[in-house]
């Protein structure tokens, strides 16, 4: 049905033309669906925008065929692509929450697409939406369409979105991560909803997504993408199963296995990582090490609640408070790594910032190695956990200082704590560090943007061990990152916890992830545990109903097609 | 050349944008001739001596009676046009500029505190900034006008009306910089560095101006400019009520408000000339503005 040959995309730029994509052949049938995998830049989205024609400026479809069934894609002017957009193929986007206009009632968004297509009476346009959003699952469609897009969840909204994109019965959907946004739960049924379509519908779904546990689950064919090139395609027990290609081989070995623990992410440390061979970080190792002579410590945390105000309804009562962790008590046995998992609003970022002291706990008492510690305000800026608490956050592209050169950001523990006085001092040690992390000493003087996402968060782990901590909280440190640079990382949180006997929080949605990294392992929902335990326990017998459902609903993959351990 | 402008994307829309070329030619024109004035002007319009009455109201060169001494024309005085217009400028735009800068320091640090401390504080500093805006710019300097007069000894107080009109027009202009300061302040604390840093236990000062300062100067300067604009124009305002300076020290205003009274006698030149300068400078320094917004803003490109 759709026919990709020699597709090559370009941007012109100030720099001359970049090449997005090139030479890109795929094939989708009617009712196939077709995973199209890569890492972020890799051009997986450029080229569902090349064929549904919404390619943005400055970017431009430089050769090759497209066709859809007989139309030739590319020889379509302005009008007759408009006209194919939505009748033929439709799309569907990552973020529910902004693909339907908040203004509009489902209902009337639904019939101006269908009338936007088809003419026929408003009656019957109302009865098909509604015979729509019954076969999406939503129960009750014929009142739930009076409601506003803010009065649905999220996965509710992305089943508006797809019935949307369905309402015309295109030939084609183009998905573009959209389950991304959503919880594990929700993205199962979303799936099952994709997959039922391609079946009772025929229609082809391109599924574009970065999440290659996704793709098993429920493509039957796949792509490979790197930097705009193709590097593999077939169906996808073959390609994901057997790879031919090295690329793939190392995609499989770096993706983490959810029912077992392996030691190391057989990767290579790819480009992302410049190893000096001058400097490997020795002298910064003996530095850390002087500094952990002293016995690890633990973290201990008994009955904490967090609560923040919440909507005042009325004038005369006090609001009620919003409660985002209620009673959590757990031990962090020294030298120990404790997972945190739980959906997104499960409270795992409130956690973190109870324990760095950026939110204050109503009640409940913190402990570290013995000593407590004061929440939020009460503790002062100079307590010691300020330096014996460092923390790796989530999005590297904030939590680096775009305006500070390298050098800068890592030498601010430094003086901070009076660990070092002498400013050239400073600027070795921090230069090992960098090597320390896998970086060439040499980073030291650029700024952060000159980085990939992958090596600004190494600089932000060495930021936080130049602070020579005891405990470090990693608040979803890879949940920005491709799978590849992911197990970089994670290697390296292991190397280094074990090489100083850290204390580790790590904190993630990722079920998988968090088994790789956490010799014990808490489990929150709605800001309560639900289930705590050793992680090999708590996973391979989960007690609690909540974990059970969540092992069973994440993506997974055929044991077979992983490294072995 | 051309590799150094590729890799800076500001000054790769600058080439690209000719309406930004010549405004920026205009504003350092105009900049140069105010800061070089008594170098390049052939009189010195404060000297009663260097000008005479036998020249007064001679039209610019190329009408009949115009001469090659005085390219421009001449007032009724009989002092040269463009130096008058150049000294008014220097005048204009010192007044501008310090008031400028005074706005942006009080506005600043006022916004930063308000959006870093938040809560008590913020609620107060914001609801002044309200009543600010509430005063018509013209009633402030009227406010602080009477209140120089009633403080300050009379000797004193023909040497400080550039002072106080200077003020005058900061304390109008300091609300726009502090609430963008406070809005962007909020913006960046929600960012992890400013929480790593906070987590660190660094100094509150530390953090507002060694880290959310630099991330927010983006729009801050695009307010410098636009602003800086707005206070020339609030300046020749005042002057033109007869607010501002006093005619003896004439800036660009006070030459305008001269010019008036020539509106329809057919000498244009005495009322024109000054007030399409006061419009070159002003409309080319706002296009710099709205040039600086765009490189700033990629969203809107």
């Amino acid at each position: 049905m759709l026919r990709v040959e020699k597709l090559t995309v370009k941007f012109a730029s100030r720099f001359g033309d970049f090449t997005a994509v090139e030479d890109m052949d795929m094939a989708i049938a009617p009712g196939e669906i077709h995973g199209l995998v890569g890492e972020s830049g890799a051009g997986k989205s450029t080229v569902g925008a090349a064929i549904i024609g919404l390619l943005q400026k400055p970017g431009y479809v430089a050769g090759g065929t497209m066709t859809l069934g007989e139309t030739d894609l590319r020889s379509l002017d302005r009008f007759e692509a408009h006209v194919l957009r939505g009748k033929r193929i439709s799309m569907i986007f990552q973020d529910p929450q902004t693909s339907l206009n908040p203004l509009m009632r489902i209902e009337d968004q639904l019939i101006e697409t269908i009338l936007a297509h088809e003419d026929m009476p408003v009656e019957d346009a109302k009865q098909r939406a509604v015979d729509l959003l019954e076969e999406m699952g939503i129960n009750n469609a014929a009142d739930r369409m009076q409601s506003y897009p803010h009065q649905f969840s999220g996965g509710m909204r992305q089943r508006v979105v797809i019935a949307l994109a369905l309402c015309t019965n295109p030939e084609l959907i183009i998905a573009d991560e959209p389950t991304t946004a959503l919880d594990v739960a929700v993205q199962s049924q979303v799936l099952d909803l994709i997959r039922r379509l391609a079946d009772v519908h025929k229609v082809g779904f391109m599924l574009i997504t970065h999440d290659i546990g996704v793709i098993a689950q429920i493509a039957d064919t796949v792509t490979v993408m790197r930097r705009g090139k193709l590097i593999e395609n077939g169906p996808t027990a073959e390609v994901l199963g057997k790879p031919k290609h090295d690329y793939t081989k190392q995609l499989m070995n770096a993706v983490p296995p959810l029912d077992r623990k392996i030691d190391r992410f057989m990767v290579p440390n790819s480009e992302d990582t410049e190893e000096s061979t001058t400097n490997t970080g020795e002298a910064a190792k003996d530095w850390l090490l002087e500094g952990e002579k002293s016995a690890p410590v633990g973290l201990t945390l008994k009955d904490v609640s967090v609560a923040f105000p919440g909507v005042r309804t009325s004038i005369w009562k006090r609001p009620t408070p919003f409660v985002a962790l209620e009673d959590i008590s757990f031990d962090v046995a020294p030298g120990s790594v404790m997972g945190v998992v739980g959906e997104s609003g499960s409270g795992k970022s409130t956690l973190a910032k109870a324990l760095t002291g950026l939110v204050k706990p109503v009640s409940g008492t913190m402990t570290l190695g013995g000593t407590p510690l004061p929440g939020g305000k009460d503790r002062s800026r100079h307590h010691p956990s300020r330096q014996l608490i460092q923390m790796v956050f989530q999005d590297p592209f904030s939590s680096l200082n775009s305006r500070h050169r390298i050098g800068a950001i890592l030498a601010e523990p430094l003086w901070l704590y009076g660990l070092v006085d002498d400013e050239d001092a400073r600027r070795k040690l921090c230069a090992d560090m960098l090597a320390l992390v896998g970086m060439a000493p040499g980073a030291i003087d650029k700024y952060p943007h000159q980085f990939s996402g992958g090596q600004r968060q190494r600089i932000a782990v060495a930021r936080a061990l130049l602070a020579r901590p005891k405990v470090l909280i990693c608040d979803e440190p890879t949940s920005a990152l491709d799978v590849s640079i992911q197990a970089q990382l994670l290697n390296l949180l292991k190397d280094l916890q074990t090489a100083f006997g850290l204390t580790v929080v790590f904190i993630s949605h990722n079920l998988s992830v968090v088994r790789q990294m956490s010799d014990d392992v808490v489990v929150l929902r709605n800001g309560r545990i639900q289930e705590q335990g050793g992680s090999e326990q708590v996973y391979g017998a989960p007690q609690a109903d909540y974990t059970q459902r969540l092992l069973e609903l994440t993506p997974a993959m055929p044991k077979e097609w992983l490294a072995p351990s | 050349m051309r590799d150094f402008i590729n890799r800076h994307e500001g000054l790769w829309l600058f080439t690209r944008s000719p309406a930004v070329i010549i405004a920026a030619i205009v504003a350092i024109a105009i900049l140069f001739g105010a800061l070089f004035a008594p170098w390049i002007a052939s009189v010195n319009p404060y000297d009663l001596a260097s000008f005479s009455l036998m020249d007064g109201l001679l039209p610019p060169v190329w009408q009949e009676f115009g001469t090659e001494r005085f390219l421009l024309g001449t007032d009724d005085q009989g002092r040269d046009m463009i130096s008058s217009i150049l000294y008014g400028a220097r005048l204009s735009l010192m007044i501008g500029v310090s008031a400028m800068i005074i706005a942006t320091t009080l506005g600043v640090g006022l916004g930063l505190a308000a959006g870093y401390f938040g809560g008590r504080f913020d609620a107060v500093v914001m609801r002044i900034a309200d009543i600010q805006l509430a005063l018509p710019a013209i009633l402030t300097a009227l406010l602080i006008d009477g209140i120089a007069r009633g403080i300050l000894p009379t000797e004193m107080q023909q040497d400080l009306r550039v002072v106080v009109l200077t003020l005058a027009i900061a304390l109008s202009l300091w609300v726009n910089f502090a609430r963008t300061a406070r809005a962007s302040t909020f913006v960046e604390m929600n960012k992890e560095y400013v929480q790593a840093a906070v987590m660190q236990g660094q100094h509150p000062l530390r953090v507002m101006f060694v880290h959310i300062l630099p991330n927010i100067l983006g729009p801050l300067l695009v307010i410098m400019t636009v602003d800086l604009a707005s206070a020339i124009l609030l300046e020749a305002t005042l002057s033109f009520l007869g607010i501002g300076l006093p005619a003896d020290s004439p800036s660009l205003g006070t030459l305008i408000r001269i010019g008036m009274q020539f509106l329809l006698s057919g000498e244009w030149w005495i009322l024109w000339i000054p007030t399409l300068f006061l419009v070159a400078l002003v409309v080319s320094i706002n296009v710099l503005g709205d040039f600086l917004r765009d490189v700033f803003n990629p969203r809107l490109r």
